[in-house]
């Protein structure tokens, strides 16, 4: 996984509260076999008409929104399925930070497995943001995970705090995988002891 | 000290417990299917990796197969290829395939409880987020993604925050047509999408007790819905019931039952959170809006976006009317539909497809609707079969397809076409779920089969 210290990039909006997976990417996008190639489908009954042109009303397809790599949104943002090919297609697309005021536990769980940062911020925080984006062409903020907190050059700037454990995991790039297995001592035992008590559990 | 159902079976399962840290849990039975585990099985290769323990891991292929004849080669290439890839993948790394040609082929929340695969107080994950269905077995289940579903085949354990818990106590005796998907349409209703958020919810109270496993395991199958990371109801003799004699169900089995009676919270456990509903006077349920919690009774009218005071759910609102094409105080029972769907893990087992049939039996479907019932497994649609269900939805007028996910989530050849109108036994009313500009009502299976015969939604309550 790529590590995530720092960030300065574009901020672009999506203005809609319990955006599903299904809308992040739509299923007949779920057949590839790779983990890439998936930032073409995001959004993608919303980001293209019916005769799939970039839909003019979409405000993120602006001109003044290219190239942004960090999404601002609404309430319970990525509910509804498993499918880790919702933060794919966002980082794919180039998102690397979303920022809302809540998220849908699975998907918030496979930002952080992805390397995005999702960041929670306040209602009345994420009402002010999406003011000054929708107000200054091509706002930027920073986002400095070390010191975890989130600015913008004209002044604007957010607290924010993220589990210290995954805060680790993202700051260094590390292997979910490769933590657990260094337990492989406390695997063992386990094997060897408490689960051998559980009623069906063996095969 | 007083523990909770959820807190026994996690306790049980900690590899490792660290402050500040996630903790390791154990997992004792992991399900796979063709969509979210070739990018796993890849990163398994490409690190070098094998899967720790084969002989927990069971795999299916469920949400991308077709439903009608399984003679012919599947149509779509890049289906043909996750399908493939899913075969191959199992040979690979040993692990057991229940193919389109197994007996026991079937969508993997359907079969897992079948083959008895699905046992109280075990921990069961897959990636795919209706795993809650199994926690209608007192088990701890709950759906992963596809990074989770590599961590498990190389470790078996995965890391968890501990989630906090949420009783839900259901009381009061439902009315003759009221189905247990009423009852879950009725809690996230009144929850919301997010009600159930980072957390666990066990349901009790009388009418769960009464519930039939096929029906706990709908109610369970939609916490996620509600947002929760799992739902679990405690096992009882309903459950033991369900499970002797199950292929996989433990051989001493006795034995087994002894130690899953212990199985249920403390008298004075506590919870983060507490409901209390009564479904006395619930009416059967039906959704109007773009996700579950946007429901309302069968005999109420589609709401106002001046209704919601928050503003939030009314933009939600005004914009899910929108795309449903409906008009706010249309009365539900005047919305006409063109197509019908029997099917899904939450209602596409034996006791669904009876009720559905006991619905249009003798009658025929309406000339403007497509209707067709998809089976939940192999096992099911032959035990169908020998009681002549088929027999009655196809003389109805309904289409009887081969298991699958079909047009729960329309990955296979089943989906709606723009503007079509559904009423749908599955569980998400989502936009293009269904198809592209696909519009879904979510309801009960006899619901759906009153609407397929009357070409609108129509209350149960009084044709039963
Ligand atoms: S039936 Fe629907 S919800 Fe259930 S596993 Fe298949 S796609 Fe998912």
């Amino acid at each position: 996984m790529e590590a995530f210290t720092q960030l300065k990039g574009i901020v672009t909006l999506l203005d809609l509260p319990d955006v599903d997976t299904d809308q992040i990417i739509p299923k007949q996008f779920l057949k590839r076999i790779e983990r890439t190639g998936f930032g073409q489908f995001l959004f993608y009954d919303w980001r293209f008409t019916e005769d799939k042109k970039l839909n003019p009303d979409f405000e993120m397809n602006r001109e003044r929104y290219k190239g942004a790599s960090v999404l601002v949104t609404r309430a319970n943002f990525g509910c509804g399925s498993s499918r880790e090919h919702a933060p794919w297609s966002l980082l794919d697309y180039g998102f690397r930070c979303i920022i809302a005021p809540s998220f849908a536990d699975i998907f918030y769980n496979n930002c952080f497995k992805n390397g995005i940062l999702p960041v929670r911020l306040s209602e009345s925080e994420i009402s002010s943001l999406f003011e000054q984006v929708r107000k200054k062409e091509q706002f930027q903020l920073s986002i400095d995970l070390e010191k975890e907190v989130i600015s913008s050059d004209d002044g604007m700037a957010f607290q924010i705090t993220v589990d210290p454990f995954r805060r680790q995991c993202l700051l260094k790039g590390l292997d979910d995988i490769a933590l657990t297995l260094a337990h492989e001592d406390d695997i063992s035992r386990y094997e060897a002891t408490t689960r051998t008590s559980i009623a069906g559990a063996a095969l | 000290m007083s523990k909770s159902l959820f807190e026994k079976i996690w306790e049980k399962h900690l590899v490792h417990e660290e402050a500040g840290k996630p903790s390791l849990i154990y997992i004792d039975r992991h399900l796979v299917h063709e969509v979210t585990s070739a990018q796993a099985f890849e990163g398994l290769r490409l690190s070098g990796r094998k899967v720790r323990h084969p002989e927990l891991t069971f795999a299916t292929m469920d949400h991308n197969v077709p439903t009608t004849d399984r003679s012919q080669p599947i149509q779509d290439p890049i289906s043909a290829k996750q399908i493939d890839t899913l075969t191959s993948n199992c040979t690979e790394f040993d692990v057991r395939l229940f193919d389109l040609n197994s007996p026991h082929h079937g969508i993997v929340h359907v079969i897992g409880p079948e083959l008895g695969l699905t046992l109280p107080g075990l921990t069961v994950v897959c990636g795919d987020s209706h795993t809650s269905t199994h926690g209608a077995f007192g088990a701890l289940a709950f759906g992963i993604g596809t990074s989770e579903v590599e961590h498990v085949l190389a470790t078996q354990c995965l890391q968890q925050d501990k989630p906090k818990t949420f009783f839900i106590e259901v009381n009061g005796h439902r009315a003759s047509g009221v189905e247990a998907k009423d009852v879950i349409l009725g809690i996230i209703g009144k929850i919301s999408t997010s009600g159930g958020s980072g957390h666990v919810i066990e349901y009790g109270g009388n009418t769960i007790r009464a519930l039939s496993m096929e029906e706990r395991m709908t109610i369970c199958n939609m916490s996620i819905e509600a947002g929760a990371r799992a739902g679990m109801i405690a096992p009882d003799s309903t459950t033991f019931d369900y499970l002797r004699g199950r292929p996989y169900a433990p051989s001493d089995f006795d034995a087994a039952v002894a130690q899953w009676e212990k199985l249920r919270s403390d008298p004075g456990a506590t919870f983060d959170q507490r409901l209390e509903i009564d479904v006395s006077t619930l009416a059967p349920q039906v959704t109007w809006g773009t996700n579950p919690s946007q429901v309302t009774s069968v005999d109420a009218r589609v709401p106002k976006p001046s209704d919601f005071s928050d503003e939030n759910a009314r933009k939600s609102a005004e914009r899910a009317l929108d795309y449903m094409g409906l008009a706010a105080e249309t009365p539900i029972e005047d919305i006409p539909i063109d197509y019908v769907f029997i099917g899904s893990c939450t209602n596409s087992r034996l006791s669904d497809l009876r009720a559905a049939a006991e619905i249009v039996k003798g009658k025929h479907v309406a000339s403007s609707v497509t209707a067709i019932v998809v089976p939940g497994s192999f096992e099911i649609k032959q035990a169908a079969e020998k009681e002549g269900l088929d027999r009655i939805f196809t003389e109805a007028g309904l289409e009887w397809r081969e298991a699958g996910c079909s047009m729960c989530l329309a990955m296979n050849p089943d989906s709606l076409k723009p503007g079509q109108r559904c009423a749908s036994t599955s569980n998400r009313n989502f936009e293009g779920r269904q198809g592209a500009g696909g519009r879904t009502h979510l309801v009960s299976a006899g619901m759906a089969a009153a609407a397929a015969v009357a070409g609108h939604f129509v209350d149960i309550r009084q044709h039963i």
